[in-house]
């Protein structure tokens, strides 16, 4: 029996037509013509042949090519996943026309240029894709862009953001945007997040950004720093926040307003330019009690690692010696903190004064996977280990600050 | 009427909240707050989402005419993340699924093998996601309770939507509950039967001992079609006394609306859809309302005049038909040439507005009055109802009005609104699970069998059958307690107590039963069940109540209390001889204030009569 065939039911002395999905754990799911789906036993079901399942028609979308024009750049995600018609599965395949229909508003806003470097669940993102999808932004914006924005999976949204922050130096706004709830559902937080995403990618604004719900309530969006910015809840739609500084601003919904934070790099600021490389032999490795300094040595031969310690930056005295042999050997090794919230600072205790002394380097306010994915850059513009430590330490993104703000 | 010769068709929908300890896709309680108890609230917007097949389904096209509507939504320290639809629903709660299929058994049905989860799209702000989950577990079974029985097509366990505080405000703490939905066949004949059959399966449904009581834990949907006309579904029967009024007043309907389109066929009547902007026309009138509209649209039915003001229901005309439609867009309603002169529309200015449009006597003019793109809306859906009297009886969703009238909802829905719920596994119902399902005994059965085997009142068994507290009764008497005292506790003593005032739904089983208990261990009197109660309400333990109200008395402290009633009456005694000890009665049980049952002072008293005369 295949997905899409029409089938007779005949269970419980009743024949209910339907048509057939898939099998599950031995049994037949059907949907039936009620719409419901149920499973039964193979043997109850026959198949009509003359029926045939109705295809989808879906129609094309006009744009208007005298509004100013933005590009769409989808890596995959759920902002404009659609229902497969024969097995109810939700994907993610898609075109511009996917998305301008999942979020008609779009359409009165800019004309769309869209973009497919990959379409993947973001749990499978690779520095490999990061390059393809760097390349990618950098031609829409030679080719004269507004603006951008890239539709992305949210696990791993805020790694991407980064990698694209240190890798595209750019004039115009790079947006990366999302959905907590899939855009299947009436509820989804897509049709604002991607709205505002629009209005901020059409804004003021000259950096890489992440623009999602800033609350639960369907009210207005966060503009969040790339190089700054974490996902800090599991499902709820105001997941991502701004760590370590204030969002760089709001966009107000449904009026559209953005409200841009003095500080930010403006529109034009900046000279589109490509850094590509990357060093993909980095680590990042969570410290934890009791962990045996070989779990440590495991990272010999990367040419960096970035340990998230505790507090101020710490790892046991036990594993300190294993931090020395990779720094003698030659790695780099970043240290961050696993409180995310603050500056690491290995001044203050002994064990700190030790692992500076075994050749760790102060990640300063930086996030565990923003210094990662630092570090995977650095190393790939600069082989000059000293040089590598002193750019570790130097804000090239807006990634870390001089200062620590207060009042957050 | 002939209802067979009118070709009646009825069924119905019977939606029952469960009640679980849990509800059925998050690990909250079922458990209903007042709104005061609020502890946040938030703000979303919904919107019609394409269907798998690339169609947006035409209820909740419907729904989506009243664009920008943003819902606020009141949380509670019962409520959590998933029903603010910000986390994946948790794995259908056993329980509901175990109790839902119970009543499967009940009614003769067959299980499906594998239960899956759907999302049944739903945009009018009752569900926080824009869904209702819902799931289809048990097929075709039979109830006997009407000749010929009625057919139960199936069973679905869905998720209850969240209530409605006012306008696009709803409160969290409903929606989620466990909800049986049991639709039966089109199978009954009568108004009657529809009410026979709804009662039956409410009856078949308590008797689980599981479900939610008290208003609102149950509702009737009516789907109505007669010979002719269509399926109409009507929404929320609360009052089982009503429904066969509402089928009489569907069938009603029906016939009326056949008849105009006959009416309208043979006076060869058609709709205009030119559309003419009167606002000029009333910008001195006397009526409130088109004054203060910032434009007032037109249009002519062609040969409708004086069928849109005719009843088709008990206060309800076509133009209240058409009204119903036009409200989706926003408007307040409309007026029709039918009803005016009226409302402040004075005669002169019926005379210019059918002038102005070049409307003939025998045509009906339609009046919208609001902003402009409200009001082109509400007269493209007026035209469109207008058209569909042409074919008579439109297939609809509809809402109950008090007395038993109806409203339009939403057309029915199609099956384009309903794709798997992704977030919940499916649930494999194994051969042996079903067959380990016991079913309870029905109501019914256990009314007869409290009266026949127990020996009580006719009309007590039946009551205390259909009681909440009737769990509570059959513990009580495989402990001991008597029928009779326990039926007459939990249902007649505890009634009274309520209509005093007394809190009676705060008192816990444990204590009703620990009381019971005592009287029976002779430790207080039945007589003092009532005082005993009214004390526990208000904080007392059993204990203390006992030991305040009714302590207990010593043989010596009655015997006293007997000798000094009789030696104070000792004339009157002498006089009457035994017959004394009916008045004598009721003075001792006066004095010991029920501390003693009634059966033992008659022994004391029998006795010491007899050594006094
Ligand atoms: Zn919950």
């Amino acid at each position: 029996m295949e997905t899409g065939e029409r089938v007779l039911c005949k269970y419980a002395g009743t024949q209910l037509k339907g048509t057939y999905i898939t099998e599950r754990n031995g049994k037949a799911v059907i949907k039936l013509d009620s719409g419901y789906n149920i499973g039964v036993l193979h043997s109850t079901l026959e198949v009509i042949p003359k029926e045939k399942p109705a295809a989808p028609s879906p129609k094309k979308i006009e744009q208007n090519e005298k509004l100013p024009k933005l590009s769409i750049i989808s890596t995959g995600g759920t902002i404009a996943s659609k229902i497969d018609y024969r097995t109810g599965a939700v994907t993610s395949q898609f075109e511009a026309d996917d998305i301008l229909r999942a979020i008609p508003g779009l359409k009165d806003i800019a004309h769309f240029n869209a973009h497919v470097p990959a379409t993947i669940l973001s749990e499978n993102m690779t520095p490999a894709i990061w390059k393809t999808l760097a390349r990618t932004i950098f031609d829409e914006i030679n080719s004269g862009t507004e603006g951008i924005i890239v539709t992305h999976g949210t696990d791993t949204m805020a790694y991407s953001a980064a990698a694209v922050s240190f890798m595209v130096q750019t004039p115009v706004p790079i947006i990366f945007a999302g959905s907590q709830r899939s855009a299947d559902r009436p509820s989804s937080d897509n049709v604002m997040n991607g709205m505002c995403s629009a209005a901020a990618a059409l804004s003021d604004l000259g950096e890489v950004a992440v623009v999602m719900h800033a609350t639960t309530n369907d009210d207005y969006c966060a503009v969040h720093r790339g190089t700054r910015v974490r996902k800090m809840h599991t499902s709820r739609r105001d997941a991502f926040k701004s760590m370590n500084i204030k969002p760089l601003g709001i966009v107000d919904y449904p009026s559209l307003d953005v409200k841009l934070e003095d500080s930010v790099v403006r529109r034009g600021e900046n000279k589109a330019a490509l850094f590509d490389n990357l060093e993909e032999n980095v680590g990042l490795l969570y410290f934890y009690p009791g962990m045996k300094p070989e779990v440590i040595s495991a990272f010999s031969g990367y040419k960096g690692l970035v340990i998230a310690g505790t507090g101020l930056g710490h790892t046991s005295s036990a594993c300190i010696g294993a931090v020395r042999d990779l720094t003698k050997a030659g790695t780099v090794v970043v240290m961050t903190s696993q409180c995310l919230n603050g500056r690491v600072c290995d001044r203050v205790y002994d064990t700190g004064r030790d692992l500076l002394d075994a050749g760790i380097i102060e990640g300063e306010d930086m996030l565990p996977e923003v210094a990662f994915v630092k570090l995977m850059w650095v190393l790939g513009q600069e082989k000059d280990t000293e040089k590598v430590k002193a750019l570790m330490k130097t804000d090239l993104r807006g990634e870390t600050g001089r200062c620590t703000p207060h009042g957050l | 009427m002939d209802y067979e010769d009118i070709g009646l068709m009825a069924g119905i929908e019977i939606h029952q909240q469960l009640d679980t300890k849990e509800k059925l896709f998050c690990r909250c309680p079922t458990k209903l707050r007042d709104v005061s108890e609020k502890n946040g609230e938030f703000k979303r917007y919904l919107r019609a989402t394409e269907s798998e097949m690339g169609e947006i389904d035409r209820a909740a096209k419907e729904e989506m005419k009243k664009q920008d509507r943003i819902y606020t939504y009141y949380e509670y320290d019962t409520t959590c993340l998933v029903e603010n639809d910000e986390e994946p629903p948790a794995p259908m709660n056993p329980e509901a699924v175990e109790l839902a299929l119970t009543m499967a058994k009940m009614m003769d049905m067959s299980p499906v093998g594998q239960v899956h989860v759907m999302r049944k799209l739903v945009i009018d702000g009752s569900n926080t996601s824009g869904f209702q989950r819902t799931s289809l577990v048990a097929l075709n079974g039979r109830i006997p309770c009407i000749p010929g029985g009625a057919g139960i097509e199936s069973i679905c366990l869905e998720e209850e939507a969240a209530q409605r505080v006012e306008g696009d405000l709803f409160s969290l703490d409903r929606l989620g509950i466990p909800l049986a939905e049991i639709t039966t066949a089109p199978d009954m004949k009568t108004p009657e039967q529809v009410k026979e059959v709804a009662a039956y399966i409410g009856m078949l449904l308590r008797s689980t001992g599981r479900v939610k009581r008290g208003i609102g834990t149950i509702r009737q949907d009516v789907n109505i079609s007669i010979r002719g006309g269509a399926r109409v579904e009507i929404k929320g029967v609360q009052d089982l006394n009503l429904i066969d009024e509402v089928v009489r007043r569907e069938i009603l309907r029906q016939q009326n609306l056949l008849f105009i389109r006959d009416e309208l066929i043979k006076r060869e009547a058609s709709v205009s859809d030119e559309i003419f902007d009167v606002t000029e026309l009333f910008k001195d009138t006397g009526s409130a309302i088109l004054k203060k509209a910032k434009s007032i649209l037109a249009v002519r039915l062609l040969g409708f005049n004086g069928l849109v003001g005719k009843e088709i229901q008990p206060g309800r005309r076509l133009g209240s038909e058409m009204s119903d439609y036009a409200k989706k867009c926003g408007v307040g309603g409309l007026f029709h040439t039918d009803e005016l002169p009226a409302y402040g529309v004075s005669e002169e200015e019926v005379i210019k507005l059918r002038g102005f449009t070049n409307a003939n006597p025998g045509d009906c003019v339609i009046l919208v009055a609001d902003t402009k793109k409200r009001a082109q809306c509400a007269i493209g859906q007026i035209l469109m109802r207008a058209e569909m009297a042409f074919s008579g009886v439109p297939e609809e969703t509809r809402k109950m009005l008090e007395e038993g009238s109806t409203s339009y909802m939403r057309p029915l829905p199609g099956a384009a609104r309903m794709y798997p719920e992704t977030d919940v596994l499916p649930v494999d119902i194994t051969d042996e699970y079903w067959e380990e399902l016991r079913i309870p005994e029905l109501i019914t059965e256990k009314e007869k069998r409290f009266a026949e085997e127990m020996g009580l009142d006719p009309a007590l068994a039946k009551n205390i059958a259909y009681s909440v507290r009737r769990p509570l009764f059959e513990i009580a008497v495989s402990k001991g307690v008597k029928p009779n005292l326990a039926a007459r506790t939990l249902y007649s003593t505890l009634r009274e107590l309520k209509r005093d005032g007394v809190d009676t739904v705060s008192l816990s089983d444990a204590d009703i039963l620990e009381i019971m208990l005592a009287v029976e261990a002779e430790k207080a009197a039945k007589e003092a069940v009532p005082d005993l109660l009214r004390a526990v309400s208000k904080g007392d333990s059993v204990a203390s109540a006992i030991e305040k109200i009714a302590p207990s008395v010593s043989e010596e402290e009655l015997s006293e209390v007997v000798s000094a009633v009789i030696n104070e009456r000792i004339d009157f005694v002498k006089e009457q001889g035994m017959r004394a000890l009916g008045p004598l009665m009721g003075v001792v049980m006066k004095e010991m204030r029920g501390r003693v049952d009634g059966k033992v002072i008659s022994e004391a008293l029998k006795n010491e009569l007899k050594k006094v005369l």
